[in-house]
């Protein structure tokens, strides 16, 4: 069974499809979990909605790439709100998010119904961009997402010091004359559009878990940025694989869903049994230590020495 | 050639429409051990903050000598300005001293490590380099700071309460490093909070409270009036004053 599966033309193109989504956002979602913007992922994806519509509604055209042009306009409109309302009122940064979320998202449903009334229109399968649509994925979606990948994973290795030093000390780097502003807006750039490549795969609800979760069971594995940022391209990257897979041996189960499931075990093994940072080893470690106090008290020493 | 490191003039920072500080005038001489003392509350690390850029005053300005680059100016934060769960390790965080001087993309070059290591070493970390940074203390993590600034290889450095809750060690090494950077020839300027150990540390002192009240060196200003007018009767109880 496994054998024609790997021969299958759709599986290959999905497979490769997922893969390259998980790469892409397993890096992307290091940095916005590191700069602790985790939630801006999900308020992105879900402003996302409305521009796909609208871009429809238009153009009448459904090309993958006018949808996504939408998606990616309102997605980058969205992600600007959030900024611009935590820093120019006292609204804080989960509350903007959670009023811009909505707003959109539901802006998105109201257009969805709207352009449904249309007579004749060819809008069947806009939904798919709600919940994602895996197996909808053609040739042309993967060359475009092969594309806009190449451009985000070269933009973040070019200039990597750039970002660590932003995500570590954005204060220090504004003292040796980088502009935090512009870096900040380039990765939030480059998150939203590898959310936009996400986009059909998963969906605008479950977008933010393939960003997020597969950086915060690299984090508990690494100690380096460098190796954290792999490790979640990895993990993001192989999720896509399995859930592409089990998704086509197992008949009604929905590629996307399956895919943020798998890379939601993933996380779970990790937070249980992550080396240092996981919760096995954090107990052990502590017991461990109680346990030297209690020889050490009964053979009389000090706690010092 | 200029003799000051850097000139404060008509500074107004305001945080909303609070003024913070208010029309500070200050000209600190090169090679000097400058501490800034006041008040908490006072606006020590916002003037400190306002001459890095990296607050906009609201009138006024800073300029530092014609020639001097941005990565000619070092600057040491308080140490809880960051996150330590940050994945990297010590002798990483030091050669970000060295990124003023890479430009965008260049990276570290084993130059740079080297360099890198000889500053962990002068404040005595080199056997960290490798430590994760959310496993060090308090001091080695100040330490760390100090290191990083000294990669930069600077000509003034700016340190925001570098003492603050340090322990012994980190407070000796802290002090030689004054010393060495004074030694270079280098400018360094200091928020401080321990009126008692200014005479000892420092050569040079502004005493601020919102307004600058006096600066100048600690032989002429640093004495009982300036202070009782810089705490306005607030003061901690202190020895060291002459």
């Amino acid at each position: 069974m496994l054998n024609t599966l790997l021969t299958d033309y759709t599986f290959q193109t999905v497979a490769l499809g997922a893969a390259l989504l998980g790469l892409v956002s397993g890096v992307l979602g290091s940095f916005a979990v590191l700069r602790r913007q985790s939630l801006l992922g999900d308020g992105v994806s879900h402003a996302a909605l409305p521009g796909v519509v609208a871009a429809f509604l238009m153009t009448g055209s459904k090309n993958t790439e006018t949808l996504l042009a939408g998606a990616l306009a309102t997605g980058l409109l969205g992600t600007l709100l959030i900024t611009a309302i935590t820093r120019r009122s006292r609204v804080k940064f989960d509350s903007a998010l959670a009023i811009v979320m909505s707003v959109f998202f539901g802006g998105g449903l109201v257009l969805l119904t709207l352009s449904q009334r249309i007579p004749n229109a060819n809008q069947a399968g806009l939904n798919r961009f709600i919940y994602g649509q895996a197996s909808a994925l053609l040739q042309r979606d993967v060359v475009l997402m092969v594309i806009c990948g190449v451009v985000l994973l070269s933009v973040i290795l070019l200039f990597w010091k750039e970002f660590k030093l932003l995500c570590f000390d954005p204060q220090y780097a504004t003292t040796l004359g980088r502009s935090t502003g512009f870096w900040s807006l380039l990765l939030s750039f480059l998150t939203v559009l590898a959310i936009i490549i996400g986009l059909q795969t998963v969906g605008v609800v479950l977008m933010s878990a393939m960003l997020i979760t597969p950086a915060v069971a690299a984090r508990l594995w690494c100690r380096q940025l460098w190796s954290m940022v792999t490790l979640s391209a990895v993990f993001g990257a192989v999720s896509g694989v399995i859930g592409t897979a089990a998704s086509s041996l197992i008949s009604q189960l929905p590629t996307g869903p399956t895919i943020v499931i798998c890379v939601s075990a993933i996380a779970l093994v990790s937070l249980f049994i992550a080396p240092g940072r996981g919760i096995l080893a954090r107990a052990l470690n502590r017991s461990r230590g109680r346990a030297r106090l209690v020889m050490e008290r009964r053979d009389g020493h000090g706690p010092i020495d | 050639m200029t003799d000051f490191a850097v000139r404060v003039q008509d500074l107004t920072v305001a945080y909303d429409a609070q003024p913070v500080l208010w029309d500070i005038d200050l000209e600190i001489p090169r090679s000097s051990l400058v501490a800034i003392v006041g008040p908490n509350g006072a606006g020590k690390s916002t003037l400190l903050k306002a001459m890095l850029g990296l607050l906009k005053p609201v009138t006024g300005g800073v300029t530092f000598p014609s020639g001097l680059s941005k990565h000619d100016i070092g600057y040491v934060p308080q140490s809880e300005n960051v996150d330590w769960d940050f994945p990297t390790t010590a002798l990483d965080v030091v050669l970000m001293g060295r990124y003023g001087h890479l430009g965008l993309v260049r990276r570290p070059k084993k130059a740079d490590r080297v360099l890198a290591l000889s500053c962990l070493g002068k404040v005595g970390m080199a056997a960290h380099r490798d430590r994760q940074i959310a496993e060090l203390s308090g001091g080695q993590q100040q330490r760390v700071f100090l290191a990083r600034a000294l990669c930069q290889e600077a000509n003034i450095y700016f340190m925001d309460e570098p003492f603050k809750g340090v322990d012994t060690v980190t407070e000796k090494t802290i002090v030689a490093l004054l010393q060495e950077l004074k030694a270079a020839g280098k400018t360094v300027i200091v928020v401080h909070h321990d009126l008692q150990t200014v005479p000892d540390y420092f050569d040079w002192v502004a005493l601020i409270n919102m307004q600058l009240i006096d600066a100048g060196p600690v032989s002429e200003v640093f004495h009982a009036e300036n202070l009782s007018r810089t705490y306005r009767g607030a003061m901690p109880p202190l020895k060291g004053a002459v």
